[in-house]
């Protein structure tokens, strides 16, 4: 405290301010060092079981002692018993992937036309509907959702999965498209209607293409949805050829000492398609963000 | 991430929008022609057709398969779902709570514009970037009594012999699974919280700073006030999507010690799929709706008389 009277009150403040300053500036670095340690620990884990070699597993070391790469061509060449069929499992959930993304524009963005700019009168109903089925948790569904797949006669079909997701990715659609679509003038349908476009033309013609960024955006999130997601096609899935990806890694934990290693280098080939897309999309995804919390 | 200017500014939902802004000109309200109006209800008759076919129809199906009331006195009298239904208002309101005031916490942080902060974001949003299974496998595995990475490095480090995580205690086990889901999901939360920072003027925190206001001033008389709607809808959304999680739980502890962390949502489905009892895996998840039911209509409500900016 004696320097202190030394620079009177002004170099005091000063001398306090630039104290605090750097008071926070540590406890700043202190918390982001907290927050990488954190998030960055179970990701950790997934590489160090994958580089580790069988016997490397069970062992008490917390990083590879031998690092290989073994498992990863294990799982490029399908050479163990429950990644036989990976490849055709990875097709699998492109497949459902593409169509739910597909599908689900398509509907959505009808929907999102009729009520948004056609403004049909009923249209709220609709989006009540679809508001009510965003806040339904899908897990609370699938019981009877797998019943009547079977009525339906499209157990062990990929096309339940895919109605399945595209029940879950419409809703969000509707609502970021008629979110947009106030941005676009409405004035625009107006010109083309008194030029005797009819709605259709208008629909495909105008609407579509000024929707560009969001059919990106939603494209984007149906497409992590469907691949992201485990319930339903687990179990609306059985057979190893019509499995996608994340059943057949569950699989692996039917067996009673699970190759870790194989299973985290599945895992890794899993995860890196969605987290690639993830950060290319990354600024058209976090549009209306809040109504897209990916489910599942 | 500036989320709300994402999609070209405000982001609002329009259909939440009050009736006098949406009385505005419009060529087609009112006035659908003979054939303009079939090609609206055109538009819309496939949406209606997949709501009507997998929303509907599964929805009145369970109510239909989880009618008999001597299904709920049977609940009732399991000791295996009546502690997963302690365990589900434990997961919600630890887990929601942590959650959603960490990512509120978090989101100030993420606001601070040095480098290191933005690259730091672009880490944190990895666990929830990610499809859930790798990392809730990964988990489990770290938290493996035996060879998981927690007690080799607790033992490498510190010479402690660690507890068997999700083998021994029910308490250590849910702890896992809460802390899991907290891992998986604070990053989205924080992001959404942080666009809604980003979209209060600038202005209002200088005139806060000319009557003097510093610190945790600043957040109690501006930040807060106005970030608290969102913060109260994304509390309810969150605890929906929490009632609704699978994933955590199966995946984590998967129910273990001896069936002790199940939620509603893992029961319902062992009860329908490994028990092979589907009517009572529908009571089981049924038993949620005097929860889901007021909760939805809040939440509704809320979204619909409110304009939510995000």
């Amino acid at each position: 405290m004696s320097t202190v009277a030394l620079g009177g009150p002004a170099a005091h403040r000063r001398r306090n301010y630039r104290l605090r300053r750097g008071l926070g500036e540590a406890v700043a670095l202190a918390l982001g060092a907290l927050i990488l340690f954190w998030t960055l620990m179970p990701i950790y884990n997934i590489i160090n079981v994958a580089l580790e070699s069988r016997g490397d597993v069970f062992t008490t070391t917390i990083w590879p002692a031998n690092p290989s790469v073994e498992s990863f061509w294990i799982v490029f060449t399908q050479g163990y018993w429950y990644l036989e069929y990976f490849w055709h499992q990875f097709g699998n959930s492109l497949y459902i992937g593409v169509a739910t993304v597909v599908i689900t524009l398509m509907i959505g963005s009808l929907a999102s036309f009729s009520i948004g700019r056609m403004r049909l009168k009923q249209g709220w109903l609709v989006s009540n509907a679809a508001l009510l089925t965003y806040v339904i948790p899908a897990s609370f569904l699938a019981i009877p959702f797998y019943r009547i797949m079977h009525i339906y006669g499209l157990s062990n079909n990929l096309w339940s999965v895919i109605a399945a997701e595209v029940t879950f990715a419409t809703p969000y659609a509707i609502f970021i498209f008629q979110q947009y679509g106030v941005t676009i003038p409405i004035e625009l349908d107006e010109a083309a209607r008194i030029d005797g476009a009819s709605p259709l033309q208008i629909y495909l013609r105008i609407y579509l293409p000024l929707m560009a960024p969001a059919l990106v955006a939603v494209g984007t999130y149906a497409l992590l949805l469907a691949w992201n997601e485990y319930l339903y096609q687990f179990l609306l899935l059985s057979s190893k050829k019509s499995m996608t990806v994340p059943v057949a890694l569950a699989q692996f934990l039917n067996s009673d000492e699970a190759p870790w290693n194989y299973m985290m280098a599945t895992a890794i080939v899993y995860a890196l398609p969605p987290v690639a897309i993830y950060y290319v999309f990354r600024r058209r995804m976090t549009a209306g963000l809040a109504m897209g919390g990916v489910k599942g | 991430m500036d989320g709300a200017q994402a999609l070209g500014g405000k982001a609002t939902f329009p259909i939440l929008e009050s009736p006098v802004k949406r009385r505005r000109r419009s060529t087609w309200r009112g006035h659908l022609q003979g054939s303009e109006y079939t090609w609206a209800v055109a538009f819309i008759v496939p949406y209606v057709a997949v709501f009507l076919a997998f929303v509907v129809y599964p929805v009145a199906y369970g109510v239909w398969l989880g009618r008999d009331p001597g299904l709920y006195s049977e609940l009732m009298s399991d000791p295996i779902y009546l502690r997963s239904a302690v365990n589900t208002a434990i997961y919600l309101a630890v887990g929601v709570n942590l959650k959603m005031f960490g990512a509120l916490l978090l989101s100030g942080f993420f606001m601070r514009k040095d480098w290191w902060v933005r690259v730091l974001l672009l880490v944190y949003v990895l666990p929830w970037a990610m499809p859930a299974l790798p990392s809730f496998m990964s988990i489990h595995w770290m938290l493996n009594g035996q060879w998981g990475l927690i007690n080799n490095a607790l033992w490498d480090l510190f010479s402690i012999d660690g507890p068997g995580w999700l083998e021994t205690s029910r308490w250590l086990a849910l702890g896992s699974v809460i802390a899991s889901h907290i891992w998986k999901w604070m990053p989205f939360w924080t992001v959404i919280l942080l666009a809604g920072r980003l979209a209060i003027p600038q202005e209002l925190y200088e005139a806060a700073d000319m009557d003097g206001a510093t610190g945790v001033k600043r957040f109690t008389h501006v930040t807060f006030p106005l970030l608290a709607n969102l913060y109260l809808v994304c509390t309810l959304l969150s605890t929906i999507f929490t009632l609704g999680d699978f994933n955590s739980v199966y995946f984590v502890s998967g129910g273990a010690p001896a069936l002790s962390t199940h939620v509603l949502a893992t029961l319902g489905i062992r009860n329908a799929f490994e028990v092979a009892r589907p009517d009572l895996g529908v009571a089981t998840v049924m038993s949620a709706m005097p929860l889901m039911i007021p909760l939805v209509i809040v939440l509704m409500r809320k979204l619909r008389t409110t304009e939510v900016q995000l």
